[in-house]
């Protein structure tokens, strides 16, 4: 079958073309394209419809290599494996220092979707994984496997597969994953991706790349010189994958021995040799693909997207070795050459042999090497260092002479003249992007397409001032590119904050609302509670007024009537109507509260009562002095005023005996508002019958001492008195020895505890006794006569002091000595005063367990909560600074964190609530909360220091006796300290808390 | 072993910028020849004592820029400049003359703007307007053709001590601008008839179009701003002359008078001022022509080459605006300034 193409005219004439070429040793080949040669040869052949634009015919310097049949490359004794041969991610080791290796066998896994296994290519062990220099343009080191070989070269157990066509393609591209194979032409991008496009990606085209088209490299040439079948047979396999609509080799003409080989091999089969013009950089993907299928790839898409899949020769091959022989990519064809290499040629090298060794093999003069590239001339780079080894996609080392490729000339200014436009052929301007790129114009170069240029460097090597054009292109993409990445980070960054401002806002919003539903909640309670109290305090208010006016209205009655004035029963009547208004008002306080809880009518009652029993004494007493000066005076109204006086005392009387029953009622009548003391009551009544007597007697006494003739009777009348006041001592007595048992007992609210008030008392006999040592200090100093007697005094408070410390030490000695009673703190009514103080420190040992255990799990639960999101956070955080994670990606992390916050503020909540809820019944228990403990502590301490201080400054000076009872002061103080200490420390272990 | 590091590609032409100018100035000396042929000696005399002067002016501003003047000397842009000037120059021209031209082309023209690679404006033809503008009357007198002067009085020319008027006469352009119309007084001036056009200047210009034709051949400079300017020329010539062929010069009168055709090749083809792209070159070298055609026809000069070399320098950004390539995977092209969008 003739696959020589009608519409390719470059097949017509391409052999002499090719042969010619490559015996013309270095000379300039580029075709004559000149009008003249034009005008001379006529127009040669009609211009290819596929033609790329651009393009130019550097000496191709292949004959240097391709005379001589593949060799075997060296066996190193030491092979250099970097974990990233390929585009994607590197590989993930499987072997250790140590181990030892075989032929074939794999070392690194891929590691991800886009990633390349690496295979021993030789048998030996594995010496070292560690950074390496490797073939990186930038000399850098990385991670490599280092394998020390045997020399054995023992390989593993393998084996491949008959017929592939039994196998489904799912197996195949696993073999290929498998066999670490990545793009043999130079990129390195992973095989096993590009031939598994999946069923929704029909491929049109099979393209195969055989045009190898940079100047020096004739791998591929030889390799389909000697291996065509071979090659062959890899497309098949590559096209029962892809199952295409046709498959194009393009190959150039200037490798005819090459094209004779394949068409030979695939006479009858579906493959179409197309054999393109020799024009660098046919081989482009691009560029191949518009050669062979006329179609363009869209900037910025793949040529999967166009229907079209691209694979170079020697993958087809490699692929073609692992699934029908089971051998991994270990080794590659490699061309070296260059003008100081002895035996140039194509060796077929084992992956991982460091260049020193290959350059060894093929004879360099190492005197003459003045520059050594890995891959070709145009788009290969400079090694600095020979040490680093090839790897996969290493199709080429020329080790070139100083003359051969010399160093660039010093560059000139561009003076536009457009060859480079001439030969672009992504046909950009590389002239205006020089210029924008020089200025770092970025903007504009984009607009002049910078991101579509292939570096392919055409440009640079026609232009006549010498500018490294595809360094400035390469400066303004990565400059592109970090705008672009920090264009996106400052966009996520945006976006990040926008979110974290909205969440905050609606946060605060939130807590706001709550805020105010809270304070919402409060004040309507606050309402119904001060509702009813308010009404009754305003009534209140209104009955004590009415009742101060109707008093008032009474006295002035009373003045009125004492003087004997007209108006005096007006007055009176007006009383009467202000006391009528009183009573109402009384009357609606006593109905408020009996509304209210069980109120005051009984203080109101008992109030009344004693009110007027008051007005009545001191109306009554007024009209006793009034009488008595009536009498002084002789005036002849004192009889009158005296039986007035009689009358008003009645009166009072009257309203005493009333008050009494009242007071017997009011008890037992209002239980439910004690807040009414009886016994002060008593105790007024008792001091105004007293000071009643009291002006009684001394009026009597005047009476007598005057010989006034009433005098007798004014005695009788303050003994009257006297024997009231002392009925209401009496009453007084036994107001007070019922006290205790009448008013309700509250202990929970009274549980300022006997403690204290011994030690209250402890400190003010101290301070009196202090007082009193110092006075009598003074006195002797100064020999008062009254030295002795304060002597005294001061030894009687000592001693006094000395009795209630004892009491303390006492009461504190029993306090925390006793077992922890289990009253319930609801219940404390019923508990009766004496085992009050006790009960302080006193609370559930079962329940304080309880708690205790579930501060500590909750405690437990909030660490690890609190942990997991911090953790998610920093992972979140992370995320965000790496490009690669997408927006979707990042949401979710956001969520999770906001998740686990979540969790963790919940976990917070309960342990705060459960650590409130101790320092509640702690304060419940021991009438003090914690912090009243510790301060009390805190106080217990300081003033035990500042004991210590004193004494030191006294120890010398002063006294036995004041020694002494500084020392008692000290130890008490020590003991008191002691106590707080131990107070805390129980109530804050009993309760599981821990101090902050 | 020190190993050469560089980024690729690590292989080049081993052509330079000194070399594309030098092929430009070689491929003037047939028009030279011819010049020298049809005037006298006074162009040769004109182009050397030009160079020298450019070389001096471009070096001492080399040295007060703080360059490499050896090493920018050798890319000879100023001694092209000086080239072109020199064969613009009438061949009457005083050496004053000479010197205001090139000196205001280099030194303003060239050097302040930044040098080689940085000038907007032709600078050949920025110190060919400014002597046409200075000095008309020294700019317009040629020698009659086929009346060439010996190399003695030449010099004498040169040196201003021999008046021009006894052997200077009229160019064909001159004599069409002035009896444009007139048929009897246009038959009557054999200059306008040489063998195929004008008399002397057809032969200068077909000498420049070969020196035009060897630079295309070689690749200095490629046929799109040629033709695009003797196309802009030569059709409006030829409507208007169909038109009205006493009115209107025709054509081949046109292409092969004046500078016509060492403007098409030589000077609208510096790249520094002119167009970038293919399309954009074309364009540019259309309008010149068209502009060139304009002003001999309706304008006050006789011819117009520098005038419509410059004022096209001035559209030449714009131009490359709207005429970028469709680049490879791209629609369409891309249009206007980009950048400030």
């Amino acid at each position: 079958m003739q696959h020589a193409q009608p519409v390719q005219p470059a097949s017509r004439e391409p052999h002499h073309r090719g042969l010619e070429m490559t015996q013309m040793e270095g000379a300039k080949t580029s075709k004559p394209k000149s009008i003249f040669a034009r005008l001379a040869f006529g127009v040669r052949r009609p211009a290819m419809i596929n033609d790329f634009h651009g393009g130019i015919h550097p000496p191709e310097m292949k004959h240097l290599s391709n005379g001589t049949e593949i060799a075997a490359g060296p066996l190193p004794t030491q092979l250099v494996l970097p974990l990233n041969m390929h585009i994607g991610a590197p590989a993930k080791p499987l072997v250790e220092p140590g181990d030892r290796v075989l032929k074939g066998q794999m070392i690194a896994e891929p590691a991800g979707a886009v990633s390349a296994a690496i295979h021993a290519p030789t048998s030996g062990t594995v010496s070292a994984i560690g950074p390496r220099p490797i073939q990186h343009p930038s000399g850098m080191d990385a991670i490599c496997i280092v394998i020390d070989t045997d020399g054995k070269d023992e390989w593993v157990a393998h084996s491949g597969i008959s017929d592939y066509t039994e196998h489904s393609p799912g197996e195949l591209v696993d073999i290929i994953r498998h066999a670490g194979i990545a793009g043999m032409g130079g990129a390195g991008f992973p095989t096993s991706i590009k031939v598994n496009l999946g069923d929704h990606q029909r491929v049109e085209e099979l393209v195969i790349n055989a045009v190898e088209c940079e100047p020096y490299i004739t791998a591929d040439d030889r390799l389909m010189r000697e291996r065509a079948a071979e090659i062959i047979t890899g497309i098949h396999i590559l096209q029962y994958l892809l199952n295409p609509r046709r498959t194009l080799l393009g190959i150039e003409d200037n490798k005819p021995e090459a094209i004779k080989a394949l068409k030979q091999a695939c006479k009858g089969c579906d493959i179409e040799i197309r054999v393109v013009p020799t024009k660098y950089p046919s081989g482009g993907e691009k560029q191949l693909i518009q050669l062979v299928t006329g179609k363009e790839v869209k900037s910025g898409q793949l040529p999967a997207q166009v229907g079209v899949v691209c694979q170079n020769v020697g993958t087809a091959y490699a692929i073609k070795r692992a699934v029908m022989h089971g051998e991994p990519l270990i080794q590659r064809i490699t061309t070296l050459t260059g003008e100081s290499v002895a035996n140039p040629g194509n060796y077929e090298v084992l992956i991982g042999t460091p260049v020193s060794d290959l350059l060894h093999h093929g004879g360099v003069d190492a005197q003459n090497l003045g520059r050594l590239v890995m891959g070709g001339p145009m788009m290969g780079f400079t090694l600095h260092n020979p040490g680093v080894p090839l790897v996969k996609t290493t199709n080429c080392i020329i080790a070139a002479t100083a003359e051969e490729l010399p160093e660039p000339p010093p560059e000139q200014p561009c003076i536009r003249c457009g060859s480079c436009a001439e030969v672009c052929p992504a046909n950009l301007l590389p002239q205006q992007l020089y210029w924008h790129a020089k200025n770092d114009d970025l903007e504009k170069a984009q607009h002049h397409n910078l991101m579509d240029c292939i570096e392919c460097g055409a440009c640079a090597y026609v232009c006549p001032s010498h500018i490294p054009l595809v360094q400035y292109y390469r400066y303004a993409k990565g400059a592109v590119r970090q705008q672009a990445a920090d264009q996106l980070k400052a966009d996520k960054a945006r976006l990040r904050f926008e979110a974290r401002q909205a969440r905050i806002e609606a946060e605060k919003a939130e807590k706001e609302a709550r805020r105010q539903a809270r304070l919402e909640a409060n004040r309507k309670k606050k309402e119904a509670a001060a509702a009813p109290s308010v009404d009754t305090a305003a009534l209140k208010q209104a009955s004590l007024e009415a009742s101060k006016a109707y008093k008032a209205a009474v006295k002035a009655a009373k003045a009125a009537d004492a003087d004997g004035a007209a108006n005096a029963s007006e007055l009176k009547a007006e009383a009467d109507r202000l006391k009528e208004i009183a009573d109402k008002a009384k009357a609606a306080v006593r109905e408020a509260g009996s509304a209210a809880p069980a109120a005051a009518p009984a203080e109101d009652i008992v109030g009344k009562l004693k009110k007027q029993v008051g007005d009545a004494s001191s109306a009554y007493k007024t009209a006793v002095k009034a009488a008595k000066e009536a009498e002084a005076n002789g005036d002849d109204n004192a009889a009158e005023l005296r039986s007035k006086a009689d009358e008003l005392k009645a009166n009072a009387d009257n309203l005493k005996a009333e008050l009494r029953d009242a007071k017997a009622n009011a008890p037992a009548a209002a239980p439910a508002a004690p807040q009414v003391d009886p016994v002060a009551e008593l105790k007024k009544q008792v001091g105004d019958a007293s000071s009643a007597y009291k002006a009684a007697v001394k009026a009597a006494k005047e009476a007598e001492a005057n010989g006034d003739d009433n005098a007798a009777e004014l005695r009788s009348q303050a003994d009257a008195l006297k024997a009231t006041a002392d009925q209401l001592k009496a009453e007084l007595r036994d107001a007070k020895a019922n006290a205790p048992a009448t008013p309700p007992p509250a202990p929970a609210a009274a549980p300022v505890d006997p403690m204290a008030e011994l030690k209250k008392k402890v400190g003010e006999v101290s301070s009196a006794y202090k007082a009193a040592v110092k006075a009598a200090k003074e006195a002797e100093e100064s020999d008062a006569d009254n030295a002795t007697e304060l002597r005294a005094e001061a030894d009687r408070l000592k001693a006094e002091a000395d009795h209630w410390k004892a009491e303390l030490r006492e009461a504190k000695a029993s306090a925390p000595a006793t077992p922890k009673a289990p009253p319930v703190p609801t219940d404390s009514p019923a508990v009766p005063e004496a085992t009050a103080p006790q009960a302080l420190a006193a609370v559930d040992p079962a329940a304080a367990a309880k708690r205790q255990k579930r501060l500590k799990g909750l405690k437990t639960a909030y660490n690890m909560a609190h942990k997991q999101y911090k953790e998610a956070h920093a992972a979140f955080e992370r995320a965000e600074r790496k490009e690669e994670v997408t927006a979707d990606e990042l949401n979710a992390m956001q969520l999770k964190v906001d998740k686990l916050k979540h969790k963790a503020d919940i976990a917070r909540d309960a342990l705060d609530a459960l650590i409130e809820e101790a320092k509640a019944d702690i304060r419940a228990h021991t009438g003090k909360d914690l912090k009243t403990l510790k301060l009390e502590a805190a106080r217990a301490e300081s003033a035990l220091a500042d004991k210590k201080i004193e004494l030191e400054k006294l120890g010398s000076s002063s006294t036995e006796d004041t020694l002494e009872a500084l020392q008692s002061e000290l130890k008490a103080l020590e003991a008191e300290a002691q106590i707080a200490r131990k107070a805390l420390k129980q109530a804050v272990e009993e309760q599981g808390l821990v101090e902050e | 072993m020190s190993l050469i590091t560089s980024t690729s590609p690590h292989a080049s032409v081993k052509n330079n910028t000194g070399a594309f100018m030098r092929q430009v100035i070689y491929a003037t000396l047939p028009g030279l020849a011819v010049l020298t042929w049809q005037f006298g000696w006074g162009t040769v005399i004109n182009v050397l004592w030009a160079v020298v002067v450019a070389l001096v002016c471009e070096g001492l501003f080399l040295k007060a820029r703080g360059r490499n003047v050896t090493f920018y000397l050798k890319d000879y842009s100023a001694v092209l400049t000086a080239v072109l000037l020199g064969l613009a120059l009438p061949p009457t021209a005083p050496w004053w003359l000479t010197l205001v031209g090139v000196g205001f082309a280099i030194i303003v023209a060239k050097q302040l703007y930044g040098g080689l690679g940085m000038n907007p404006f032709n600078p050949a033809m920025i110190g060919y307007v400014l002597l046409l503008i200075s000095f008309p009357v020294a700019m317009t007198q040629w020698i009659a053709p086929g009346e060439a002067p010996s190399f003695t009085q030449s010099l004498q020319l040169f040196a201003g001590q021999l008046p021009v008027d006894g052997l200077s006469g009229a160019t064909p352009l001159d004599t069409f601008r002035t009896w444009a119309g007139n048929e009897s007084e246009l038959a009557s001036h054999g200059i306008l008839h040489g063998d195929i056009a004008g008399q002397g200047w057809e032969w200068v210009n077909l000498a420049f179009l070969l020196g035009g034709l060897y630079l295309i051949s070689r690749k200095i400079i490629t046929w799109h701003i040629p033709a695009g300017f003797l196309a802009g020329l030569s059709l409006p010539a030829f409507i208007a002359w169909q038109i009205d062929p006493v009115r209107f010069a025709d054509p081949l009168f046109h292409l092969l008078s004046g500078g016509a055709m060492l403007g098409a090749f030589f000077i609208a083809t510096d790249p520094v001022s002119a167009a970038t792209s293919r399309m954009g070159r074309l364009v540019y070298a259309l309008l010149i022509g068209v502009l060139i055609w304009v002003i001999r026809s309706f304008g006050g000069y006789p011819d117009a080459v520098a005038f419509s070399v410059l004022l096209l320098n001035l559209c030449a950004p714009f131009i490359d605006y709207y005429t970028q390539p469709r680049t490879y995977g791209h629609n369409k092209p891309n249009r206007g300034a980009g950048g400030a969008k």
